[in-house]
């Protein structure tokens, strides 16, 4: 934002890979580089493939759900002692996702990293977007969701019950609906000057009015950016506790519970870690694609994707010693389950995703390291995928081998996803893609007003003013 | 007749430009005046000495508001209305609610935060003389425009538009109703 204090402006002493916008840009050609995108006329090719897709796995999440209603829970794998499967290893690893979002348009900006301020747009984005994949797993394990609403949310209700508020699953629903609202907020609060572009831009008539009823008569006023940045500054000191709260209260369903594998105090911190960790590798795997197709290599540039691989790794290694400690309080705690559970975690049946889980989030993120891998984008959108599949594993490995082996031998089962399951998981990612490719196709993908201020020129001289 | 006359419009280049413009403006003593930028420039709020803004108190407000509803609204359900024996616990355990209160406070303080910053931009607005000027759509893009209002007691529409040209504007228009 153009309160922080200044960046250096001096093109000379940079090299390519620390540019955070390419040279000979101004005003002009920001804005319409970036409104380019949703005021063409013509939808390209690109996009009609990529949406068909996406809406065609949407169909089969809507599939997946009908034949879900009709027959019931059963449909899914899961069965005693493992009541939570997909549904919840599919839940976590969804909002996980949103946290990078959040992480770049909030605590970034207090941090005054001007680098994120071409990403934060689609992450904001792709967190709304994940948390709607995510309320879906949750809303449709209650089996029955149309009366769900009664002890899930406190309203005066005709039997007069109220919810259990001792219970972490209620701190979910409150942490989550927060979560959801107050980014759609952050988001909504941020594209208001940029829809007032897109209103003066548009060449038909009905778009004016589309975008001039959703900017609501923003005219950019020094009155208007007086309130908005106080509004902006605020909001992101309210959504930065939320980063580290809702990742905090999903772990407690697991932490405050006495089975062995998810009874431990290391659960918050490494959840959230983990949870920026997996949502920074799907900024990755969106922006790689968005920057090529729509030529925005000189707002997304290689600095940007560099700074992101690093806080993967920073982050994969919190994860990595989250998983050290979870194996050392086995080991140390001498208590038989404990030792037991982590031993069956490496050598029993479900041994191979935990090893699996170990490659893609232990030993991969430390090819970071080098530079040069760090700054190929080939290997970044290859490493990204890599995180999505390890953090993925991460939940299915907490979730199922903590369950599937009872205190008592005679209550041990197995479990494995069904085709509906796993119909259910790529439709989601369907409706995940199809909200993104509408987004990038009817709203600025970066934040218009934002880039400006990185523009060389929108600088006061300093020595005159004060 | 001509339509009467809300104010003139005056166009700059840069927003070095503008803030400098605005702080002549403001010393020739003209107060009904706003400036209009496509990014925030805080130098130009400092020229036109805007108050500070009271979203602040709004946002205190509205988390007080959601902490003491969201603590509220458990008190009573768990104490109050429909008070369950879970494991021998009593009925007000206090750290329990902490996290759904903790979590109101920071929706309602956001739902204020928001809110209040359109209530104090007057904001939605679906109509402002300014955009009757055709070339004001150009303050979303590159340009930067001061406004004085034919309301100001200083407001002269010759002399005032002659003082914007001297201020530097390349351009003053003249805003009708």
């Amino acid at each position: 934002m153009v309160s922080s204090p200044r960046h250096e402006h001096d093109d000379h002493f940079q090299t390519e890979a620390d540019r955070l916008i390419a040279p000979g840009h101004d005003f002009g050609s920001v804005t319409d580089t970036i409104s380019k995108i949703v005021l063409q006329r013509r939808t390209p090719r690109g996009w009609w493939i990529g949406f068909a897709i996406s809406f065609g796995l949407l169909q089969l999440l809507l599939y997946a759900i009908a034949h879900l209603l009709f027959v019931g829970v059963g449909v899914w794998g899961i069965t005693i002692p493992i009541g939570w499967g997909f549904d919840i290893i599919n839940f976590v690893w969804w909002i996980g996702i949103g946290h990078a979002g959040t992480l770049i348009s909030a605590i970034l900006l207090l941090l005054r990293q001007e680098w994120r301020t071409s990403i934060n747009r689609f992450a904001e984005a792709m967190t709304l977007f994940a948390v709607a994949c995510a309320a879906f797993y949750p809303i449709f394990h209650t089996g029955r969701p149309w009366v769900a609403a009664y002890w899930l949310l406190p309203y005066p209700n005709t039997m007069g019950l109220w919810p259990n508020f001792r219970s972490p699953l209620i701190w979910d629903v409150f942490a989550v609906t927060t979560y959801a609202t107050v980014s759609a907020l952050f988001w909504f609060v941020g594209l208001i000057p940029d829809l007032a572009t897109l209103r003066d831009r548009a060449r038909s008539k009905a778009w004016r009015i589309v975008y001039g009823v959703a900017a609501m008569g923003w005219r950019g006023s020094a009155k208007h950016w007086h309130n908005y940045e106080t509004a902006y500054l605020l909001l992101a000191g309210l959504a930065t506790p939320l980063v580290v709260s809702v990742h905090t209260v999903v772990s407690f369903d697991f932490a405050t519970g006495i089975v062995p594998g998810w009874h431990a105090t290391i659960f918050p911190p490494y959840f959230v870690a983990g949870a920026i960790y997996a949502g920074f590798a799907m900024v990755l795997t969106l922006s790689i694609p968005l920057r090529k197709f729509y030529g925005l290599e000189d707002f997304i540039t290689l600095k940007h994707l560099e700074n992101m691989a690093k806080v993967m790794l920073a982050t994969g290694l919190i994860v990595a010693y989250g998983y050290m400690c979870e194996a050392f309080f086995s080991w140390y705690s001498g208590n038989p389950y404990e030792t037991f559970m982590i031993w069956n975690r490496m050598t029993g049946p479900y041994a191979a995703s935990y090893w699996a889980l170990i490659l893609c989030n232990v030993v991969a993120p430390n090819l970071l390291w080098s530079k040069r891998l760090r700054t190929s984008v080939p290997f970044l959108f290859f490493i990204s995928f890599v995180v999505s599949i390890g953090m993925w594993l991460e939940r299915f490995v907490i979730i199922v081998t903590s369950l599937h082996r009872d205190f008592l031998p005679s209550s041990w089962g197995l479990y494995a996803g069904t085709q509906f399951d796993w119909a259910a998981f790529v439709g989601t990612i369907g409706l995940f893609l199809t909200l993104m490719f509408l987004f990038v196709r009817f709203l600025p993908a970066i934040s218009i007003f934002e880039m400006r201020t990185l523009v060389p020129g929108a600088e006061m001289p300093q020595e005159e003013h004060r | 007749m001509s339509p009467p006359l809300y104010g003139l419009l005056a166009e700059f280049h840069s927003p070095q430009e503008v803030v400098e413009a605005a702080e002549r403006v403001h010393a020739a003593g003209y107060r009904k005046v706003d400036g209009f930028s496509p990014f925030p420039i805080e130098e130009l709020s400092e020229a036109l000495e805007l108050h500070k803004s009271h979203l602040p108190k709004l946002v205190l407000g509205g988390g007080l508001a959601g902490l003491v509803g969201g603590f509220g609204l458990q008190y009573w359900a768990s104490v109050i209305e429909y008070p369950m024996n879970i494991g021998g616990r009593p009925f007000l355990s206090w750290p329990a609610f902490i996290v759904p209160a903790y979590e109101t406070t920071i929706l309602f303080a956001a739902g204020a935060a928001v809110l209040g910053m359109l209530a104090l931009n007057g904001l939605p607005e679906p109509y402002h003389p300014v955009f009757n000027v055709p070339g004001f759509a150009l303050a979303s893009r590159d340009k930067f425009f001061i406004l004085i209002e034919a309301t100001d007691p200083k407001f002269d529409r010759a002399e005032t538009a002659r003082f914007l040209k001297g201020a530097g504007a390349s351009d003053v228009s003249e805003v009708e109703h």
